[in-house]
């Protein structure tokens, strides 16, 4: 057996509906679990990037990548390893507010974990950390332990290649190319 | 420009614009706009009425495939289109081009659950190369263009247009629109020459070289392509099922089928070969068995249009992207003239092996013993001067009729591989026969693919067609009966046939047909089927419990060859 690990796809695609559908399905006919999954418009108009972390071998991701990539709607897809990354997370936790006094302040734990307030009411406190996936969980840990979580979500990673990369404009203009030269 | 026409006759246009002369289909609530629209334009195009959804998909399958051109099919929404989901995924899986337009209830009424309501787009992504709807009358000619752009380009496959009823009703202005690019899909590759280089590297280099040929030749319609690169190196090839005809039977380098019930020779030389050179193929595991002892003794070099079949199941060497058409010559002219007269030799003894082992019986089995399948195809194959197309059904049917059919000409088998869906045979036949009306069209099934869609009887009087059936009929679903009686300890669950007077039922057709018990009445009946010019069935009562051999059990490896019960 090949040896698992967790590699991020990043495609780029056409704003069309169904599209996730499309990207989803490839997952699912190989049982293999997205463990988290981020979609938004990219810097260029109309153009949307999916980033998807799934644990599986290379074997697999290379086909993977590739049969999504097949899809018509699918501009470019492909696959990098953490090394490759630099990467992130967002978390935000709600902490009852009075559980947060009773700690005796909350300044330490801001520092500590580098951590944002977003907002403050009567009820609830709501922290904001960016970081990786140990970094936000540690935090929470610590919060679960000491205050109490009344609710709490992670976003899915984003994240951007390191060093010389194809960028997204670059690619279009090969494509562009390439549309001239086969319409000569 | 068509001012201020309906959406339905802007599809009829359009349809007309890509060059569509015939539509297979069946009629319902959510499309009638369109039929009617169609009513005006039957001078222009042959709308075939099939009997049922899936009758019309196959045939526009079997129409695609002899042609080469896209097979079109109109239906209605809710079960008209469900019923198309088994010739889509078909389509799929054997590279076949084809657009299904299915109606859809209007946009006001989407996802309400209204009458015949089914998310068809939602459905059919996974196994289509594009599924849209059109919810608006001033796309129609928009996504026709890029349905038949992406239907045909690239490695062919199904495109679904879901035409919403508001859509087909509305009126604007047609202008006609054409597509020959997509940014986000390029379906050609620019020539590799490093990997043209690389693998006429290999092949002068190689000692013992084999060639697979695949559905990809016929697709890339590379047929001479192919001969003039075997040629000039000397490469014995094999084919797939669908890569049948690429070569000519007689062909000297043609060493027959590779695979579950192949020929002994290529698949023993599989495992013995210094280099194997795919041509448009995709190592389906019916080709391979088990990929852990499949060729890897050899290099491989690969020759395909999708990147994405490369490494996907056998490790290339060299690949070559890219249509066949334009990479073979590319590679043969880097080619050597070569011999390899010792190793085209050794093919030998597995020929005569088998002869020995299989055929000999198969062909001339003795006197008074019951009729085998492999005699009535080879009898209906010199018959037709192997100048006929064959078509299938899905079966032993299917094994013995590729195995034992002969070829002179191109493009001649339709027959369903990747999917192997039973009933496919008759309404592909249909299709075949109205893409190549003056070929014989020989359709060999058996008593349950019959069964199976045997209502399009129907569509072959509607539109008088000459369409010779031949139906082996064993009496028994005979391809699972020879998995039982060999993996399943003899238990013949839901195998044994009770079976209909299929005589009676061609007649209720107005068929002409005839039933054969005796070897002695075979040869006469083939006769008085191909000298009728009306269709014809001629049902022959086969040895019930027969078994398709050489067999490769599944999963095993492609060398471990059953020849017989005894293997012996």
């Amino acid at each position: 057996m090949e040896e698992k690990t967790i590699y991020t796809i990043t495609i780029f695609s056409e704003n069309n509906p169904g599209l996730l559908n499309q990207i989803t399905t490839v997952f699912t006919r190989r049982q293999i679990n997205i463990e988290t999954l981020s979609v938004s418009p990219s810097a260029l108009k109309g153009i949307h990037k999916f980033t998807i972390t799934v644990q599986t071998d290379k074997p697999t991701i290379e086909k993977v990548v590739k049969q999504i990539d097949k899809r018509v709607d699918i501009l470019k897809a492909y696959y990098n390893n953490d090394s490759e990354l630099v990467y992130q997370e967002i978390a935000l936790y709600k902490l009852a507010t009075d559980k947060v006094l009773a700690l005796g302040g909350i300044e330490p734990l801001i520092r500590k974990y580098n951590a944002r307030v977003l907002e403050i009411l009567d009820n609830c406190v709501v922290l904001e950390k960016t970081g990786l996936y140990e970094e936000t969980q540690e935090m929470f840990d610590e919060l679960a332990r000491t205050t109490g979580v009344l609710q709490f979500i992670r976003s899915g990673r984003v994240a951007i290649t390191r060093g010389r990369i194809e960028r997204l404009s670059d690619m279009l203009a090969s494509i562009e190319k390439r549309r001239q030269e086969e319409q000569l | 420009m068509k001012q201020n026409i309906t959406g339905a006759q802007a599809l009829m246009e359009s349809l007309l614009h890509e060059g569509v002369d015939t539509i297979f289909g069946y009629p319902g609530g959510a499309i009638i706009p369109v039929f009617d629209a169609m009513y005006d334009y039957t001078d222009k195009l042959h709308y075939v009425l099939t009997r049922h959804e899936q009758g019309a998909t196959h045939a526009a399958q079997g129409y695609a495939r002899v042609s080469g051109k896209v097979g079109v099919c109109i239906v209605t929404s809710g079960p008209g289109a469900t019923n198309t989901i088994t010739g889509i995924g078909d389509a799929l899986m054997d590279s076949t081009p084809m657009v299904v337009i299915t109606g859809q209830v209007g946009k006001s009424l989407l996802g309400t659950d209204a009458f015949q309501e089914i998310d068809l787009v939602g459905i059919t992504q996974p196994i289509t190369k594009w599924s849209y709807q059109i919810r608006d009358e001033k796309e129609i000619p928009w996504a026709v263009a890029r349905a038949f752009y992406i239907a045909k380009s690239g490695r062919p496959g199904p495109v679904v247009l879901d035409f919403a009823k508001n859509a087909q009703t509305a009126k604007f202005d047609y202008e006609p629109a054409t597509c020959t690019f997509i940014r986000s899909y390029l379906p050609n590759h620019p020539l590799d020459n490093e990997a043209v280089a690389k693998a006429a590297q290999l092949i002068n280099q190689a000692k013992k070289p084999l060639a697979l040929v695949g559905h990809g030749v016929t697709i890339g319609q590379a047929e001479e392509e192919l001969k003039a690169f075997l040629d000039k190196a000397d490469i014995p090839a094999a084919w797939t099922l669908l890569g049948e005809s690429a070569m000519p039977t007689s062909y000297r380098l043609n060493k027959g089928m590779l695979g579950m019930h192949g020929n002994i020779g290529p698949n023993i030389k599989t495992n013995e070969c210094d280099l194997l050179i795919a041509i448009g193929m995709r190592f389906d595991d019916r080709i391979t068995g088990d990929l852990n002892v499949y060729a890897k003794q050899a290099k491989v070099i690969h020759f395909d249009i999708d990147i994405a079949e490369i490494d996907k199941n056998v490790k290339t060497d060299v690949a070559v992207l890219g249509d066949v058409k334009n990479t073979l010559p590319a590679v043969t002219a880097q080619l050597e003239n070569n011999a390899h007269t010792e190793w085209i030799d050794s093919f030998k003894q597995y020929e005569e092996l088998e002869m020995e082992k299989v055929i000999r019986h198969e062909l001339n089995p003795p006197a008074g013993s019951p009729i085998t399948m492999g005699e009535v195809v080879r009898k209906v194959s010199d018959a037709t001067q192997r100048k006929a197309i064959l078509v299938t059904d899905v079966g032993q049917n299917q094994m013995e009729a590729v195995r034992y059919f002969q070829f002179d000409e191109k493009r001649s088998v339709v027959t369903s591989g990747g999917a192997g869906t039973m009933g496919f045979g008759i309404p592909a036949a249909i299709g075949a026969k109205i893409a190549k009306p003056k070929r014989t069209v020989c359709l060999f099934c058996g008593d349950g693919g019959f069964q199976m869609t045997m209502q399009e009887l129907g569509t072959i009087i509607q539109e008088k067609m000459d369409v010779k059936i031949i139906l082996m009929n064993n009496n028994y679903l005979g391809m699972v009966r020879q998995w039982q009686e060999l993996f399943f300890q003899q238990r013949y669950s839901s195998t044994p046939m009770v079976n209909p007077d299929f005589n009676a039922i061609a007649q209720a057709y107005g068929i002409p047909t005839r039933l054969v018990n005796q070897r002695e009445e075979l040869d006469s009946a083939i006769a008085d089927m191909l000298n009728s010019t009306n269709s014809y069935l001629l049902v022959v009562n086969v040895q019930e419990k027969s078994l398709v051999y050489p067999m490769t059990p599944a999963g095993g490896a492609v060398t471990t060859i059953l020849l017989n019960e005894n293997n012996k």
